[in-house]
């Protein structure tokens, strides 16, 4: 991981040439985040295990396939690590310490909701959007289904209905924006907690507060708020007793990985300089070269060239 | 066209043995092609969450894309550079792109899951400006368009002076003469546009299909990702355009018994080993500068098929074209083609989905027999239509022939 580590802070160095160049803020283009904007701040130390979030999900989510009743009451489910798919937006998963089998810690996991999205950014036809609030949401009318957003998505979110044969879906957590955000209402997961292992609000007041709780219990929690600047920041974030690479979330750089690709494509058509320089000095070799062809045929007084084939 | 070189539609009997075998091929692509739009992508390829890209994407699209080079690299070798001794090889390059772009289509259709809204991304309401993707399907369409405007005088030629319709039609035989003869001359007079066009549409698309997969930094492996991704894309794909020509001269000349033009793919292999010793050296320096040779021996299958497709496939074939004696050798100039060719192979399959880490991989990816056999259907329908093509129109030349003629 070192190796990696040092690979990408060498590498920042090129993108940043490549910024100069293209004059923009790295990974700020096409995403307007307001200064208020909405947050999750998932406290994974009072997490029980209880999939209350899960059932609430499913059933807030009326387009997601119906569970027969006591689905989610199986806690079987935590023997092994589980992931999202095309019919769950929001999975628990049991994480055990390696080093300390003795220890172990629940985590929900869900769409991050970046501030610069990865999926937005790759979206070839603008399916996915984020909200200035912070949702993130999709349109699926738009979708061509290229899948572009899942490979770009660093948590590896969204997932895709493969078997559907003529409207398949790209699917993933919406933070509820449509079926309850719009109506003043909180998510559906963070309503249903009964040990309120989330709290919703604006995103710098939860900063504010996974502060204070760190700063009283310092013993408790891990010195560091996952989501907060991991690739540029998320919209849900995260307190845990446990290391954050143990309980399935990866570490990441600060730097929002749009913020690699967006300036090299907005540097190669400043308003559209390069290509058209391109088309100016092809231009002009195939000038020079018909010039000189034509002083040589001169001299040699061979007669005219055939122009095309 | 110089004199003593003109390009003839090729007589040979269409089907032989040989064709039997590749229309078999083409039927068992269109079973599973059709097969995945009855049935889903799911009941075809092994594509899960984890791996939303794999061999139609890795070999159809990426490596389609960067085969058909050789189309922009010799019709900038002639045209722009005004290097009339290889005016044989700009239209069977020509065909070969048009064929290769078109099936690059063709295979996208099969891969996307909503493949009813692929003109999207030209509406302007849908325009994503930050999404290279984007760039690449628009750059891809108007090269595609580029490249049957240049096939155009090729059509013109073939019918010019002999419009036979069939039947009631054949009251329109001389309107159809005047537009085609109309058409022929306009685009006389304006090619060289179309021509610079295709070279800059081509070096947009070959370098940002490269920067396609560096959004992915923390999946791509550090032996392939790269923020010179674009570059190492389009060097490489240049570098490819010349043993792509020379590998279809030598091929076609097998098929259709025609001399060998080692007298021009020759000196058109002097120029391989600057164009690839130029991609070389870029991915040389991009390795030391980020020092991602540290993965070089940790045996992941990154690290095994960088050696294959880099070390194997891309440097010993820059010795071989170095060497007079094998540029000279029939045997010899197949061979190095033909390896780097598959090294480009391997290089886009790698960076699609070889290289690809996700962070939770549940089992790895490995392509599907239906995923293998619809390439491979899509392969051998444009070597049918290739055959088809040149044995209408007038693409390949016939310039040995008539030498030797009295």
């Amino acid at each position: 991981m070192t190796g990696d580590r040092r690979s990408f802070l060498r590498s920042m160095a090129g993108v940043g040439a490549l910024t100069v160049l293209g004059g923009e803020e790295a990974g700020a283009a096409g995403s307007d985040i307001a200064a208020d904007q909405l947050g999750v701040l998932v406290n994974c130390t009072v997490c029980v295990g209880c999939r209350v979030c899960e059932e609430a999900c499913n059933a807030a989510n009326e387009d997601l396939p119906r569970r027969p009743a006591g689905a989610f009451n199986d806690t079987s489910v935590f023997d092994h690590k589980r992931r999202m798919d095309s019919s769950t937006y929001t999975v628990v998963n049991l994480h055990h310490d390696p080093a300390d089998p003795g220890t172990s810690t629940y985590a929900k996991i869900q769409c991050m909701h970046c501030l610069y999205p990865a999926c937005v950014s790759a979206c070839i036809v603008g399916a996915l959007s984020r909200e200035p609030d912070g949702p993130v949401v999709y349109d699926a009318a738009k979708c061509i289904g290229c899948r572009y957003c899942m490979a770009a998505c660093p948590f590896q979110v969204p997932a895709y209905e493969y078997d559907n044969t003529l409207t398949p879906e790209v699917r993933k957590c919406t933070f509820c924006f449509e079926a309850r955000l719009s109506k003043g209402e909180m998510p559906a997961c963070v309503q249903s907690c009964p040990m309120q292992v989330m709290t919703f609000g604006r995103r710098t007041e939860l900063l504010r507060l996974a502060r204070k709780k760190m700063r009283k219990h310092p013993d408790r929690y891990v010195s560091h708020i996952y989501g907060e600047t991991e690739v540029g920041g998320t919209s849900w974030m995260y307190l845990s007793g446990m290391s954050f690479e143990k309980i399935g979330l990866p570490k990441f750089g600060y730097h929002p990985v749009p913020g690699y690709t967006e300036p090299i494509q907005h540097a190669l058509f400043k308003w559209f300089l390069p290509p058209l320089a391109l088309c100016g000095s092809l231009g002009g070799v195939a000038w020079l070269m018909n010039s000189r062809k034509k002083r040589i045929n001169a001299k040699s007084g061979e007669g005219k060239n055939d122009e095309r084939g | 066209m110089s004199a003593g070189e003109r390009a003839a539609p090729v007589a040979t009997q269409f089907f032989t043995p040989g064709m039997l075998v590749l229309i078999a091929i083409m039927v068992g692509g269109v079973g599973w092609g059709l097969w995945r739009m009855i049935f889903s992508l799911a009941s075809v390829t092994n594509l899960n969450d984890q791996y939303p890209m794999g061999l139609w994407i890795g070999v159809d699209v990426a490596t389609g894309v960067a085969l058909a080079a050789g189309g922009f690299t010799t019709s900038a070798l002639v045209y722009i550079f005004q290097r009339e001794h290889f005016h044989a090889v700009v239209r069977p390059a020509l065909l070969t792109a048009m064929l290769g772009y078109t099936f690059v289509a063709i295979g996208l259709l099969f891969d996307l899951g909503r493949w009813y809204n692929i003109w999207h991304p030209t509406m302007p309401w849908m325009w994503q400006g930050n999404s290279v993707l984007f760039e690449v399907g628009m750059c891809v369409m108007l090269y595609l368009t580029v490249l049957y405007i240049e096939f155009v005088p090729i059509v013109c030629e073939r019918f010019m002076g002999r419009v036979r319709l069939p039947g009631v039609l054949a009251r329109f035989n001389d309107g159809v003469d005047i537009a085609l003869r109309l058409a022929d001359h306009v685009l006389g007079k304006v090619m060289f546009v179309f021509v610079i066009a295709g070279v800059v549409l081509s070096c947009l698309h070959q370098s940002s299909l490269g920067t396609l997969m560096v959004i992915a930094p923390y999946k791509l492996h550090p032996l392939y990702w790269s923020p010179l991704l674009p570059m190492l894309f389009l060097t490489s794909a240049i570098a490819v355009g010349f043993p792509v020509v020379i590998m279809e001269s030598m091929i076609s000349g097998r098929a259709f018994d025609r001399r060998s033009e080692m007298h021009i793919l020759t000196p058109l292999a002097t120029m391989a080993p600057y164009l690839l010793g130029a991609y070389i050296a870029v991915r040389f320096g991009d390795m030391l500068y980020r020092g991602s040779y540290v993965f070089l021996f940790e045996g992941s299958a990154a690290s095994i098929v960088f050696w294959i497709e880099f070390g194997l496939l891309t440097i010993v074939p820059f010795f071989l074209f170095m060497s007079s004696d094998v540029r000279r050798s029939p045997g010899g100039l197949f061979t190095a083609a033909l390896m780097y060719i598959v090294g480009v192979l391997l290089n886009r399959c790698a960076v699609i989905f070889i290289a690809y880490r996700p962070p939770y991989a549940e089992k790895a990816y490995v392509p599907a027999i239906g995923e293998f056999a619809l390439t491979i259907g899509l392969i051998a329908t444009i070597v049918f239509a290739y055959r088809l093509l040149v044995t209408l129109f007038p693409v390949l030349s016939t310039r040995e022939y008539e030498r030797n003629e009295p």
